[in-house]
């Protein structure tokens, strides 16, 4: 079957449309600020024939986490989403003062499956659409092979370098939760802040446009939304939790993940919900994981205790998938 | 006659794979090829980022006709036999014709056409390619390491049609990616297909693009007196990154030339894949890089310097900042970390591997003339860089910036100089250590290591080497070999064993293997014995590498000596005596007398003891009694000097009378056979004082 992606980007003779092409269709209307950088991708991708999804609202530590990737990944069905994921990396926080580094920071994410034959040109197609013109910039596809040990999956692809800066990780995933991914999805992480500050030449993350600057109603700047976020985090993730409520918690969750899979409605067992409690141990990990309470020798183990209930999930929901 | 070109067209193929699947490509098809009986007048194969690409020149467009000539059942046979040959030729009885007693069936076999064979050959090839990691993508169940988008196939200018998996074999493919007017053409033999390729904007051949990447850096670097810094891995690695390769130049803050330019370039290589450039005839790094872009941008590449600038800014400030924290850290704090990093499961962690370095190196450093205080601190300190956020960021940079640290926090020079070089040398090109200090770790580091895999019984075998012991043992050699020192390895490494033993997890499992060491000392002789032969196999490579007969190692080995600068002494002294017709006939006449006393020897044991004088009359028994008797005295001191030329000198001396004794002396002479057994045996304890001329070959 042809994805939706891949039949509205075919021209009516049946050719794929060459990349030049698909860049003298596109409107030359650059984004200014982080919000227009993120609705332009919105409307690219829409036109591509995405659904545009809202943030998962639980938290991850990575856009693909989203159960719009991992489990959508999975079976038979396409699929071909798009979406923005607040991602949370406690251990990445820095009180606001590193001018590169979040704790708390937005990717875009890209999951298109069966992955078209032309997903490579649409994925150019994106970064002309949010201002870089790819006959000045210097666009490659380096080597860079994903692998997520903690929900089970790999793939192989590349990181998409913009003049020497890592703009995107691209990977046709193989593997998720430990099972073959079939028909193959192809998936693109935008890092939104990384992106955003090369194309507006912004060297301090908290100096991001957030809003257009030109606003009638003023501009605000990314620090104004998220700098107060960062300092009071980042002291929480790192003294703020406490560690035995933490240890307590994570294993609450890792006890719950099967029991919500023995549970079902309408003949099937509740994956969904089942999911989001890998996810809130996965963030209850990292957070323990950040207070430094996680020994190197346990880290191995705690990560396999993750993957263990993600392949769970995986397995459930590929069954209700080819069930259905 | 005609030409086949076959050109896979993929999204982009990792840089690192592209030089051995060119190989492979040529392989798989010189195989094909080969066994539809054609033979190209040449063929080559090429590799880029986004293409694989191979032409054969002079192939024919069909086999040719052939007559196969089948041997069936001889006459009078079984009829069972006969109806079964029948059914597998497909011939009936009087088609076949009867030669020697023996029915034959000629068959004609119409040469099929060659566009059938590549279509088989070039399916055979997708299916089957090597690649280390493929995968498949969209609902396709074919691998290829990237998605494959097009093959273009063309034998003598058309299109052999076929399919795979639903990608057609055309005559079209497609240019650089941004640059040219991006459409697609049609090439229909290799002139139109280098061309057209260059019209869009792609180099074909690696070489070129290397060429074209070092040509361009020398002409940015010439018009501002910098000198590239020529990196080979980096160069092969870029030119598998741009079809169309345009060095760029640009400029990096000087403030960050105060760290280590080791650091620097590696942050920029690692990284960046960049090349560091230095001001023309100067030592340092010059504040600029040069980036290999994939295009040739309208402004120049202005956008692309810039834009690399500010990333190569903050990967430098992120170097700084491990600097920085790393310095506040230091090397006891880093130690302590030791405890938590395994080294091996067996083997136990970091710190105990510190432990036994530490204990080696004390007993190595008087044998090397190093001071064995320092020595012992100096190996203390050697591996507590893995613990620093340098080198958890560049793993290759453990050991320099060990010393760089040292420096900085004060350590005497001759500890820094060995805690740097001590993982010296890491390649055959790479230089050894030759301060006191230094050899002594280094040597500690690699015997450790070979020790500790071997006593859990991990030898390399084959191909793999997982934890490059072989490199570690050509290592130890170098070392001793270009400092000289004198180690009794035997004794060294046995000891090692002894000592730590008890500390490898799992001791007992290491143990089981050797059924035949039951009790420790047993145990560590077992290893020590191991690892020395595993030295002897080393030495042999290095030998043969250098031109020598590596059987001389065998015959110097199996005088049971583990000094391996007096092994090599004596390797090269032998090697230089066999040279010589002395050598020759000695080796010779050393053989003759040696299979005489085996043969004797199966008879019963032969008799020991001195010979006694001969009569006088019998020229070459005296002669030889006399020739031993000389040699005695001056073979004993020159071998006690090391003197090995001059031992062989000594040995020369032997071969007229061995000669002449062996043509005119009939051994076994029942009055006289066991005086002249003796002398034979005399003779043969002689030479073997020098080496066991009975393991070499000739």
């Amino acid at each position: 079957m042809l994805s939706l992606a891949l039949e509205l980007t075919q021209g009516s003779r049946g050719r794929r449309r060459s990349f030049p092409d698909l860049l003298r269709s596109m409107s030359r209307e650059k984004p200014k600020s982080f919000q227009s950088l993120i609705l332009t991708l919105h409307d690219y991708w829409s036109r591509q024939g995405c659904v545009i999804l809202q943030p998962h609202d639980v938290e991850v530590g990575a856009g693909t986490l989203h159960p719009a990737t991992v489990l959508r990944a999975l079976g038979p069905k396409p699929w071909n989403a798009a979406y923005v994921q607040p991602s949370r990396r406690p251990g990445d926080g820095r009180y606001g003062e590193n001018p590169n580094r979040l704790q708390h920071y937005y990717q875009y994410q890209v999951i298109l499956k069966p992955n078209p034959e032309n997903m490579q040109d649409l994925y150019l197609g994106s970064l002309d659409a949010i201002g870089l013109d790819l006959r000045t910039h210097d666009i490659r596809f380096v080597e860079d092979d994903w692998e997520n040990p903690t929900v089970g999956a790999w793939g192989l692809g590349w990181e998409v370098w913009c003049d020497g800066m890592e703009v995107s990780q691209y990977t046709y995933f193989q593997q998720v939760g430990g099972l073959d991914v079939s028909p193959v999805a192809g998936e693109l992480t935008y890092g939104l802040e990384r992106l955003a500050m090369y194309v507006f030449g912004v060297d301090n993350v908290y100096d991001l446009p957030f809003n257009d600057p030109d606003s009638p109603l003023g501009a605000t700047s990314y620090g104004e939304v998220f700098l107060e976020n960062e300092r009071q985090q980042s002291e929480a993730n790192f003294h703020g939790y406490d560690v035995a409520v933490l240890k307590q918690q994570f294993e609450q969750m890792e006890e719950q993940v099967p029991l919500m899979l023995a549970r079902s409605y309408q003949n099937k067992a509740l994956v969904l919900p089942a999911y989001d409690m890998v996810l809130k141990a996965s963030h209850l990990f990292n957070l323990m994981n950040a207070r430094g309470a996680i020994a190197v020798a346990e880290r191995a183990s705690y990560i396999g205790r993750i993957r263990d209930l993600c392949k769970l999930c995986a397995q459930a929901w590929v069954d209700q998938q080819e069930a259905a | 006659m005609p030409q086949l070109l076959l050109e896979l067209f993929s999204e982009e193929i990792p840089a690192r794979m592209q030089a051995q699947a060119a190989k492979d490509l040529e392989r798989m098809a010189r195989e094909h090829l080969a066994a539809a009986g054609f033979l190209p007048e040449a063929l080559k194969t090429f590799a880029g980022p986004r293409r694989l690409t191979l032409v054969a020149e002079g192939l024919p467009l069909a086999q040719a006709d052939r007559r196969e000539e089948l041997k069936g059942p001889r006459v009078g046979a079984p009829p069972q036999a006969m109806e079964g040959f029948l059914r597998k030729t497909g011939l009936s009885q009087d088609q076949l014709v009867e030669r020697d007693g023996v029915y034959m069936a000629f068959i004609d076999k119409k040469g099929r056409p060659t566009a059938e064979i590549v279509a088989e050959m070039v399916e055979a090839i997708v299916r089957g390619f090597p690649w280390p990691k493929s995968m498949t993508w969209g609902t396709k169940k074919l691998r290829w390491v990237r998605p494959l988008k097009r093959i273009l196939c063309v034998l003598d200018r058309e299109v052999v049609p076929f399919a795979i998996e639903g990608i057609p074999s055309g005559d079209v493919t497609e240019g650089h990616r941004f640059m040219g007017d991006g459409q697609p053409f049609v090439a229909k033999d290799f002139d139109e297909y280098a061309a057209g390729l260059e019209a869009h904007f792609v180099v074909l051949d690696v070489e070129e693009r290397k060429q074209r990447i070092l040509e361009g850096c020398k002409t940015l670097c010439f018009a501002r007196h910098l000198e590239l810094v020529e990196d080979q891995g980096l160069l092969e690695e870029v030119a598998g990154l741009a079809e169309w390769p345009t060095p760029v130049l640009g400029d990096m803050d000087p403030a960050f030339l105060d760290l280590p330019p080791e650091v620097i370039r590696t942050s920029m290589r690692t990284h960046q894949k960049y090349f560091a450039v230095r001001k023309a005839g100067e030592e340092g790094l010059a504040p600029h890089f040069i980036t290999i872009a994939n295009i040739q941008a309208a402004d120049g590449g202005a956008v692309i310097a810039a834009g690399n600038a500010k990333v190569l800014s903050s990967r430098l400030s992120d170097a700084r900042f491990f600097w920085d924290e790393d310095v506040k850290v230091g090397f006891e704090p880093w130690l302590e970390k030791l405890n938590g990093v395994t080294f091996h499961a067996k083997l136990g962690t970091m710190a105990q591997r510190v432990e036994r370095i530490v204990a080696l190196a004390g007993e190595i450093a008087p044998l090397v003339g190093a001071d064995v205080a320092k020595t012992k601190e100096a190996a203390r300190l050697a591996k507590a860089d893995l613990a620093s956020q340098m080198v958890g960021e560049f793993p290759e940079l453990q050991g320099i910036m060990g010393g760089y640290y040292a420096r900085q926090f004060g350590m005497d020079s001759e500890i820094a100089d060995a805690v740097r070089d001590h993982y010296k040398p890491q390649g055959p090109s790479d230089a050894v250590p030759t301060a006191t200090v230094s050899v002594a770790v280094a040597l500690a580091d690699k015997l450790d290591t070979l020790v500790g895999f071997f006593a859990i019984d991990e030898k390399p075998t084959g191909s793999k080497d997982p934890y490059a012991l072989r490199r570690a043992a050509l290592g130890v050699i170098r070392i001793i070999l270009e400092s000289g020192a004198r180690i009794p390895l035997q004794t060294v490494l046995a000891r090692s064993v002894q000592r730590n033993e008890l500390k490898y997890t799992l001791s007992l499992q290491a143990r089981e293997f050797r059924q035949d060491a039951p009790s420790l000392g047993d145990f560590s002789v077992s290893v020590a014995n191991d690892v020395l032969a595993f030295f002897a196999d080393r030495l042999k490579v290095t030998l043969r590498d250098q031109g020598k007969r590596h059987d001389l190692v065998d015959a110097v080995f199996a005088l049971g000596d583990d000094d391996l600068a007096r092994i090599v002494a004596r390797v090269e002294a032998l090697d230089g005596f066999l040279k010589t017709d002395d050598g020759k006939n000695l080796l010779a006449g050393y053989k003759r007398a040696s299979n005489i006393l085996k043969a004797e020897e199966k008879k019963g044991a032969l008799p020991t003891g001195e010979p006694e004088a001969p009569a006088a009359d019998s020229a070459a028994e005296v002669q030889l009694y006399d020739a031993l008797r000389v040699l005695k005295g001056p073979l004993a001191d020159a071998l006690a000097r090391e003197d090995f030329t001059g031992a062989m000198a000594q040995l020369a001396g032997l071969r007229g009378p061995v000669d002449a004794y062996l043509d005119g002396v009939f051994v076994n002479d029942p009055e006289h056979r066991d005086n002249r057994l003796k002398t034979l045996a005399a003779v043969r304890e002689a030479m073997g004082q020098v080496a066991d001329f009975g393991l070499i070959a000739g």
